[in-house]
């Protein structure tokens, strides 16, 4: 039995990524006590990016993949993990955020949830974060799927333990789309299997681009992307697949909102994008199909039409979740340029959104902490008893925006450019645009928690605890900070941008 | 015609997959009733079950499991898969029953017009 | 509780056969059709025919709520344990060969381990399942 040290556990770092949390979950199924099980969670989420930064550098540093065979069975045999710049970062983000939110989870949790249920709380939340961090390390199409409905299954549960009993309507409504979206995946990737028989992605890569001559497989490729791109859409909510997720966000307790807003749509969008360029980019030119097309005008409608939905909405976490809506419509605009630029900015808003996304619901969280309620009638003139608390809101308020000096503009920015390097000015324009409207609906909130006389609610409110407000504001001084510094965003996403865009023909 | 008659007879197992697919999908979509929606919901997911089985069959071959008396095998790999597609069925129909129960008990009912009527604004 | 007379005893003398059923199954799995998944399914057939028949609080004294509870997780437990004792051993996650000094061997304990991880969380699964649907709403 060789030693614990970091020369021997570096080579199974992959793996454990994920058996990590999944052996933490367990654990707090056994020990039905809420402090022992977030003791648990907490250890292991803090581990989790310590190992994930240390792929990170990895990888940077030497450029090529980490290959993780499991069973030692060397692909396509087996099931292997696969780390490059683009996982590596997304994996990243995703410990990260599910690292700094949980010193806030001991207090949020139990106020919200009830005593035999909390330790099944973390063990969903543990669940799910093992489910998202092994979408984006896998390189077999099938083992997606699995982490895929592990993630969305403990999902659900966790939406249902809202307290309200929309809750349990809305984990059901997220439930029926989100199997619908998986189901359509495993078609695709059913219909993939029969055309090349792998389901391991290079391999399928190297194989369609033989396979797709034939004009029988051409088709059934096609269908195949067709079925892929609606599933993964389901689940990332892209514009008009996206009715499940404002009441999703909005009904599910405050952590697991924060959680999910930082972390769910993001695992999804890596999946489409590892699936569109390393895949199927290797064997069809993607420019002949209209992909770019469909997504650039669902990206600019998602953008629009969210944000106006954001801004008549009188439920804050309702709000922030059209906001969503709309920030990934960014997001697939980056996407849908296909160039260097555009991804760039793509990439750094999955980080920059994930960080400011998850303060803006973090405040409210505090918030709801303190009144139990997150409706603007009872929210008005909550800052001036919650400065601190509001504070942070108002400044990853400021970042989705897209104000300079924020971490919103350096995504945006890159997004410009890579419309302009486009040739499509109108759609910088677009940008700018819709930023506007967040202007508004972040403006709307702000003007009701700081300027109007204080609610019967709000008049009573303290200050949120210290350990609510630590993980807060590191979350919206990291907003700040990565408007100035952009190594840790922009560079790692430039170079993630360019293997993408290095597979595709 | 005859050319059509075999076409369809070679590939009945496609067929019945598309029907199961959009009759599943067609009940998700038009039902009401939550339990009526997850049973289209496990229709559409069976659909999936029959995609992946097909082409796995191997003209002449047997089940795989190896014996002498057979070299030619059907392919196993699909069967793996969609016993883990089928766990993943069996997961989520348990966990939309569950919740349908608990919406019956926080509703009192489990249509999904009157649970809207009951309470406006989760629509 | 009505009393049915040839019900109980047919079901008395069928179970322990359902049990040897599930355990030939699953002993049968590594080189034959069968496994611990669908011997879980088969066992835990046994604990629901037991409780339609002779009653839900009977079925409970047989197999506990708290330690079915227990097997869901348990059974998680020991297939990724298996998983990661390899790893200490010095090979990849679920890679058998460390755990004997023959191939053949360490690939039959490896997944003669896994089937009773699989089992053990079938079994548990499907009578929790059972027990929280038929009970709700009862008590």
């Amino acid at each position: 039995m060789s030693s614990l040290s970091w020369g021997t556990i570096e080579p199974h770092l992959p793996i454990l990524l994920v058996i990590l949390p999944l052996f933490g979950s367990l654990l707090t199924t056994f020990l039905r006590k809420g402090i022992l099980a977030w003791l648990i969670a907490l250890a292991v989420t803090l581990v989790l990016p310590v190992f994930s930064i240390a792929l990170l550098m990895k990888v940077m540093e030497t450029g090529q993949p980490i290959v993780y065979q499991i069973g030692n069975w060397p692909a396509p045999v087996g099931i292997v993990y696969k780390v490059d710049q683009l996982s590596a970062y997304v994996l990243t983000v995703i410990s990260l955020i599910g690292a700094v939110i949980m010193p806030f989870a001991r207090r949020s949790v139990a106020a919200e949830i009830q005593e035999p249920a909390q330790s099944w709380y973390y063990t969903m939340y543990l669940l799910c974060l093992c489910g998202l961090l092994g979408i984006v390390i896998t390189g077999d199409a099938f083992n997606a799927f699995v982490f895929l409905e592990i993630s969305s299954l403990a999902t659900y549960v966790l939406i249902a333990m809202g307290r309200h009993r929309r809750a349990l309507l809305a984990a059901y409504q997220y439930l029926i789309m989100g199997t619908i979206g998986a189901t359509m995946y495993i078609i695709g990737i059913g219909l993939l299997y029969v055309v090349t028989g792998t389901l391991n992605f290079d391999d399928l890569a190297d194989r369609l681009r033989l396979a797709i001559a034939d004009p029988g497989y051409r088709n059934a490729v096609i269908t195949a992307l067709g079925f892929i791109f609606v599933g993964v859409s389901l689940k990332l909510a892209l514009f008009p697949m996206h009715v499940w997720l404002p009441n999703a966000y909005a009904y599910a307790p405050s952590l697991a909102t924060a959680f999910l807003a930082g972390t769910a749509t993001k695992a999804a969008i890596y999946l489409l994008l590892r699936l569109i360029f390393s895949v199927f980019g290797v064997a069809l030119t993607i420019d002949n199909l209209p992909i770019p097309q469909i997504l650039l005008v669902l990206s600019i409608a998602a953008m629009f039409i969210a944000s106006f939905s954001a801004v008549f909405e009188e439920n804050a976490k309702r709000m922030l979740a059209y906001s969503s809506v709309a920030q990934v419509g960014y997001i697939m605009l980056g996407v849908a340029l296909i160039n260097q630029a555009g991804l760039t900015g793509a990439l750094a808003h999955i980080a920059n959104h994930a960080i400011m996304k998850t303060a803006l619901f973090l405040a409210l969280g505090a918030v709801f902490y303190r009144i139990g309620s997150v409706m603007y009638s009872d929210m008005a003139g909550i800052g001036r008893k919650m400065p601190l608390t509001m504070g942070a809101f108002a400044v990853a308020g400021i970042g989705l925006m897209g104000t300079p000096g924020t971490a919103g503009f350096i995504s945006k920015w890159y997004l410009g450019i890579g419309a302009i390097d486009a040739g499509m000015y109108s759609v910088v324009f677009l940008i700018v645009a819709s930023s506007l409207i967040s202007v508004i609906y972040i403006g709307r909130i702000t003007e009701v928690v700081w300027f109007r006389e204080p609610s019967e609610a709000a008049k009573t409110a303290k200050e949120a605890p210290l350990s609510m407000l630590i993980p807060l504001w590191i979350l919206a001084l990291a907003t700040l900070y990565l408007g100035f510094d952009t190594r840790a965003t922009v560079d790692v996403a430039a170079k993630a941008a360019e293997v993408l865009l290095g597979g595709i023909r | 015609m005859k050319e059509a008659i075999l076409e369809f007879a070679q590939h009945y197992n496609y067929f019945i997959t598309i029907f199961l697919m959009i009759s599943g999908l067609f009940i998700v979509i038009a039902r009401g009733n939550l339990i009526k929606k997850l049973i289209g919901l496990s229709l559409f997911q069976t659909s999936v079950y029959l995609l992946y089985l097909t082409p796995a069959k191997i003209h002449n071959g047997t089940a795989p499991i190896y014996d002498y008396a057979y070299d030619t095998y059907s392919n196993p790999l699909p069967h793996v898969l969609m016993l883990t597609a089928i766990v993943v069925g069996v997961a989520t129909l348990a966990l939309g029953l569950a919740l349908v129960v608990r919406i019956k008990e926080a509703y009192g009912t489990i249509e999904e017009d009157e649970i809207f009527s009951k309470d406006p604004e989760a629509e | 509780m009505r009393l049915d007379l040839i019900l109980r005893v047919g079901a008395k003398l069928i179970l322990p056969f359902i049990l040897l059923f599930a355990l030939y199954v699953q002993f049968h799995g590594d080189y034959g059709p069968g496994g611990g998944f669908q011997a879980g399914v088969i066992s835990a057939g046994m604990v629901i025919l037991y409780a339609i028949i002779f009653g839900i609080r009977a079925a409970k004294q047989v197999a506990p709520p708290r330690v079915v509870e227990m097997m869901v997780p348990g059974g998680v437990l020991i297939y990724a344990g298996t998983g990661a004792y390899t790893m200490l051993l010095g090979g990849n996650f679920l890679e058998y060969t460390p755990l004997a000094h023959d191939f053949l061997h360490a690939h039959e304990w490896g997944i003669f381990s896994v089937e009773i991880g699989v089992l053990v969380t079938v079994c548990g699964t499907m009578i929790a399942m059972f027990y929280a649907f038929a009970e709700r709403g009862r008590s």
